[in-house]
């Protein structure tokens, strides 16, 4: 897999837009908005390579904060200077309210294009960047409020090791959420899907990375992986409560969220 | 069982393909190919999808002739590892062998860059192409022309009307796109004429065991083949 990897990761976003028709943004965007991050949140996100949901997550609390600040100065209207003033000083007001992401990914290649476009795009507090396996984190017990992990679980050998481990660093009352790629029920859609896969994406892969094998991979990877109530089944043995799962797209994705209490 | 076709890989590096994912690259590659030359990549896998009629036309070009045949029979490949550089750089001047080497060291390049064949659904034919490809410096060699954009064209309408490969006939229509209208008058009035007369008067260049002719003078072979003087 770690191959793969390494010949992908300057193309991954290129692919992704590609093979996706850009819909993949929309997905992570759902994503985000299902975690509704409030200020403060310590985010983990595992197999997060070039950054997207990290950028998101930034987006989304800076967003958050900026409303919080227009609604205090809203409320400070009969105020005077002074007692404004002190009120900033109390709140040692951050722009991302103290809420910090950690992205960890097992392969160098994907950190460093995923370092490369947060310097692009501004992306610099809050952030940082973990060498690291989703089997083995090199993380503490209960320390983040949420885990993520976008298109990187069907990588993983051991998916229970992994989602063991989500648990494990997840503080109680910690979120997990998975978003992958998932199995279409009705019958036309799967058939037109599996032609699109099969027959396009590793064209796709050759054409605009020279790689037709690492796609063709990819491809077979996603029909392999346990489909929704399998998957929600394993996420209940690692421990989780409420675990349920939201389809996007007829299920050519899906979103599972768990929860340690 | 959710995969149409069997892996049936008939040679190393062959990826079999429908023919579905054959037009699909057709077109892909092609448009890459225009969209960003340096992707050589491209330009050969647009060669291996649609050479399925001039392919096959030029294997049985090269069973009906003893030194084609003789080729087929022994697949030769043109490999810095398979060729005497020292021998050859010591041949007089004027012979295959130097002028070749020549070749080689002025235009800075290697005949190991060629891309093995992966989209070729036949091993004979994947060894056709992959003949003609290592072939290539050798035509620049006999026809005389540098490695830039002018040359590559001239090589290009020499080698559409020998082999009938599209992707030559492609790259020969396209590939003056790019150039100069001063050169583009030169490559019109001149240069492709010439290749065109060449093309179809020589016999089928593949048809040339070239591997056991270094000693032999480039005019010499020029005549032989039947390729006129470059101008």
């Amino acid at each position: 897999v770690n191959q793969v990897f390494e010949s992908v990761a300057k193309k991954y976003d290129v692919m992704n837009d590609s093979m996706t028709l850009g819909i993949h943004r929309i997905w992570k965007d759902i994503l985000m908005h299902k975690m509704n991050p409030s200020p403060g949140t310590l985010l983990l996100d595992v197999a997060g390579g070039t950054g997207d949901i990290a950028f998101r997550f930034i987006n989304y609390v800076r967003s958050m904060q900026e409303r919080r600040l227009q609604r205090k100065l809203k409320n400070h209207q009969n105020l005077s200077w002074q007692e404004i003033f002190e009120s900033y000083q109390k709140d040692k007001f951050n722009s991302l309210g103290d809420s910090q992401v950690v992205v960890c990914d097992i392969n160098r290649e994907m950190l460093k294009v995923g370092k490369q476009k947060a310097q692009h795009l501004g992306y610099s507090e809050g952030l940082s960047w973990v060498l690291g396996n989703a089997e083995e984190l090199p993380f503490d017990n209960d320390k983040f409020d949420v885990y993520t992990i976008a298109f990187g679980i069907r990588n993983v050998t051991r998916i229970d090791l992994a989602l063991q481990e989500a648990y494990r660093v997840l503080k109680p009352g910690g979120r997990f959420l998975c978003l992958e790629f998932s199995h279409v029920s009705n019958p036309l859609l799967s058939r037109l899907y599996d032609l699109y896969s099969f027959q396009v994406i590793p064209v796709l892969g050759e054409v605009i990375a020279g790689d037709w094998r690492s796609y063709q991979y990819l491809v077979e990877s996603i029909r392999q992986f346990p489909p929704q109530e399998e998957l929600k089944a394993m996420i209940e043995d690692a421990g989780f409560f409420k675990v349920d799962y939201e389809n996007l797209n007829f299920g050519i994705v899906a979103i599972h969220s768990g929860f340690k209490l | 069982e959710e995969e149409e076709e069997e892996w049936h890989q008939l040679y190393p590096g062959h990826i079999p393909t429908s023919p579905l994912q054959k037009a699909l690259l057709a077109a892909g590659s092609a448009v890459m190919a225009l969209y960003d030359p340096y992707r050589h990549d491209m330009v050969a896998v647009l060669g291996e999808t649609t050479g399925c009629l001039a392919l096959p036309n030029l294997r049985d070009k090269m069973k009906n002739h003893p030194e084609g045949y003789h080729i087929l029979q022994e697949r030769p490949r043109i490999r810095l590892s398979t060729l005497d550089m020292a021998r050859l750089q010591g041949l007089p001047g004027g012979s295959l062998g130097r002028e070749y080497v020549r070749f080689l060291e002025d235009n800075k390049v290697s005949p190991d860059t060629r891309m093995p064949p992966k989209f070729v659904d036949d091993e004979e034919l994947a060894y056709v192409i992959q003949r003609y490809r290592e072939v290539h410096d050798l035509m620049h060699t006999l026809l005389g022309m540098p490695t830039n954009m002018l040359g590559e064209v001239v090589v290009k309408w020499f080698e559409a009307v020998q082999t009938g490969l599209p992707m030559c006939v492609l790259g020969a229509a396209f590939g003056p796109v790019r150039l100069s209208t001063r050169k583009l008058q030169v490559l019109a009035t001149e240069l492709v004429p010439w290749a065109i007369r060449s093309g179809l008067n020589a016999s089928c260049v593949l048809n040339v065991y070239y591997e056991q002719r270094w000693e032999q003078p480039v005019e010499s072979l020029r005549e032989e083949l039947g390729i006129f003087p470059p101008p």
